[in-house]
């Protein structure tokens, strides 16, 4: 066996090492330094962040005989969900020093990175079992995150109800798989492609394990008729934690649905899965959008937020071209800043004062103005309102679906287009209990945390200089284009 | 003598459809997971007969089956230990009764 070709793991070795090293410091360090714990990580995350930007980014290699494969594509992915994950953790350095999550504080950083590690197999994969085993190391842990409170009754609530689904799903989503393994005799994804390329007629059973394979990853990204699980999780999870599952395992799952659908079953795009994505796109978006507008709590509203997102990102998959993966993946870092400022502030409010109603945000203008303004940036930003950065990651991935040219491909962009001013008025729901209406009992004036607030400047520096700059997109777009 | 594969696939797609009643209907969470168990199994035997009737010369449908089984047992795992702290908070493992957060 060859061992340099670990060499071409080097994202994955690195968040590894990472994890060592934090998991030995959690071990080992004394009580006196366990309270630097959380900064310890943040920083030892940031070198290896810092890392993977300035290590050369590798044209196109493959390792173990086909089944890893990294390219500058699967690293600019990488990186950008590194970006996402450095901004949860600085975030969450208060939460993590808090007095009833200090004592198991490690535990959260050690998991965090094993979920990191999943999603990095999960999007290099190449060979379905090697993806399958990312997708649990990436989930799992999850399930135990989500349970960190566990002496809050809605922590545990939401561990049970996302580690059923979680299951449930992936033995749906291997069951599409065993139909393809027996159609198509491998489990590699080139291999599965020529055999389906060469197979000519669409056979019935293809579909069938198509609609499998779909709807257990539809699952993971909480596309509509499986989206249940998403309120529920999104509210009893410590916010730390759904911030993290809200934006990069959806981020990473985004990806790697997308690099199945056209890499495996890019041959069936128009007879198989046109109108299984068509329909899914529809639904996710328009029922999300309807749910949010009823919910009370910020966390709910920012789950159903969330379900209407994930329609949007699946418009890049459904352009099946390269303009498509270029402006899925810009969406998904804008949508890492706007929604990680979204959770930043509702954190900073649920540390210093414990609500999370809408109703108790009345009137935070007057007493919080900086606050209620990054809310606004992100509120603005997640509607697609123009200076800033969701409006152009929106603006390109209806560009790429529209350039597929079919009138069907119209309506679908028309009724996501309807669908945005919905969301405005919602989004602007937010923005008007801040601003405008005025309470009795008004959420006093407070001082966050020098790492909520430096989060909170990362993100807001990212939703507004996203939204001027355009070299970002450019670049994706040239290497989206090579392959 | 000779079995037909289909005579293997049948049992495996009433296996897992019964994974699907079960884990829909039942109430009890303990149930809600061997139900699921049913399920990963049908998987598991699914793949040893494509292996072993379509493809006898390779062995990538077996080796799929030996992660697959070690995956579930991460899964219940897991699961059971987030059951567990839910039935020493409650004294109570019935899904209809764990319905604090709702629409």
């Amino acid at each position: 066996m060859d061992y340099s070709q670990f060499l071409a793991m080097k994202q994955e070795i690195g968040v590894l090492v990472v994890f060592l090293l934090v998991f030995l410091y959690d071990t080992f360090m004394p009580r006196k330094g366990q309270a630097v714990l959380p900064l310890v990580a943040t920083v030892l995350f940031a070198c290896f962040t810092a890392f993977c930007f300035v290590t050369p980014w590798p044209d196109s290699i493959d390792a173990f005989a086909g089944m890893y494969a990294s390219s500058t594509v699967i690293v600019a992915i990488k990186n950008i969900l590194n970006v996402g994950v450095l901004i949860v953790l600085i975030q969450s350095i208060k939460w993590a020093n808090s007095e009833t999550t200090a004592i198991r504080r490690g535990e959260f950083y050690e998991l965090l990175l094993v979920t990191l590690f999943g999603m990095y197999l999960m999007i290099s994969a190449r060979h379905f079992l090697l993806f399958v085993i990312g997708l649990e190391t990436a989930s799992l842990p999850l399930a135990a995150m989500v349970a960190f409170d566990k002496h809050r009754h809605e922590s545990r609530e939401a561990a049970i109800k996302y580690i059923l689904t979680a299951i449930f799903s992936s033995a749906i989503f291997m069951m599409g798989l065993s139909f393809v393994y027996g159609l198509t005799g491998s489990l590699y994804f080139t291999n599965i492609a020529m055999a389906i390329a060469a197979g000519g007629t669409v056979s019935s059973l293809l579909v069938l394990a198509l609609a499998f394979v779909i709807s257990g990853i539809g699952f993971k990204l909480s596309l509509v008729p499986f989206h249940l699980w998403t309120a529920d999780v999104y509210q009893g999870a410590p916010t730390s934690v759904t911030s993290y599952l809200s934006v990069i395992s959806k981020g990473a799952a985004a990806f790697a649905f997308m690099v199945i659908l056209t890499q495996v079953f890019g041959a069936v795009y128009s007879q198989a899965w046109e109108w299984m994505l068509y329909a899914l796109i529809i639904l996710t978006i328009t029922v999300g959008n309807l749910f949010a507008i009823r919910q009370k709590n910020l966390k709910r509203f920012l789950a159903f937020s969330s379900v209407s997102q994930a329609g949007y990102i699946m418009l890049g998959i459904m352009a099946d071209n390269a303009v498509g993966a270029a402006a899925l993946m810009f969406y998904i870092l804008v949508y890492i800043f706007s929604n990680l400022a979204a959770f930043g502030v509702v954190q900073a409010v649920e540390n210093a004062s414990g609500k999370v109603d809408m109703d108790s945000y009345k009137g935070l203008y007057k007493t919080n103005p900086r606050l209620s303004f990054a809310m606004m940036l992100a509120m603005f930003s997640l509607a697609g309102i123009p200076p800033f950065a969701g409006f152009f990651s929106k603006f390109f991935i209806f560009t790429s679906a529209i350039s597929q040219g079919s009138i069907a491909i119209y309506v679908l962009v028309l009724i996501a287009l309807i669908n945005t001013i919905v969301s405005l008025y919602y989004y602007l729901l937010v923005v008007k209990a801040m601003f405008i209406s005025d309470d009795d009992c008004v959420i006093p004036t407070f001082r966050s945390a020098g790492s909520e607030r430096l989060g909170l400047w990362i993100t807001v520096a990212g939703i507004v200089g996203l939204g001027i700059v355009s070299c970002f997109y450019n670049y994706l777009l040239d290497i989206t284009s090579i392959i | 003598m000779d079995i037909s594969m289909i005579y293997y696939l049948v049992p495996t797609l009433v296996m897992f459809c019964c994974g699907i009643y079960g884990f829909i209907t039942r109430k009890n969470m303990i149930a809600m997971l061997i139900s699921i168990e049913l399920m990963l199994n049908a998987v598991d035997i699914n793949f040893v007969i494509f292996n072993r009737y379509l493809f006898p010369g390779q062995l990538e449908g077996m080796m799929f089956t030996l992660f697959a089984i070690a995956i579930a047992a991460a899964e219940t795992a897991l699961a059971i230990a987030i059951i567990i702290n839910l039935f020493r908070a409650h004294k109570n493992i019935d899904v209809s009764d764990i319905t604090k957060m709702k629409f």
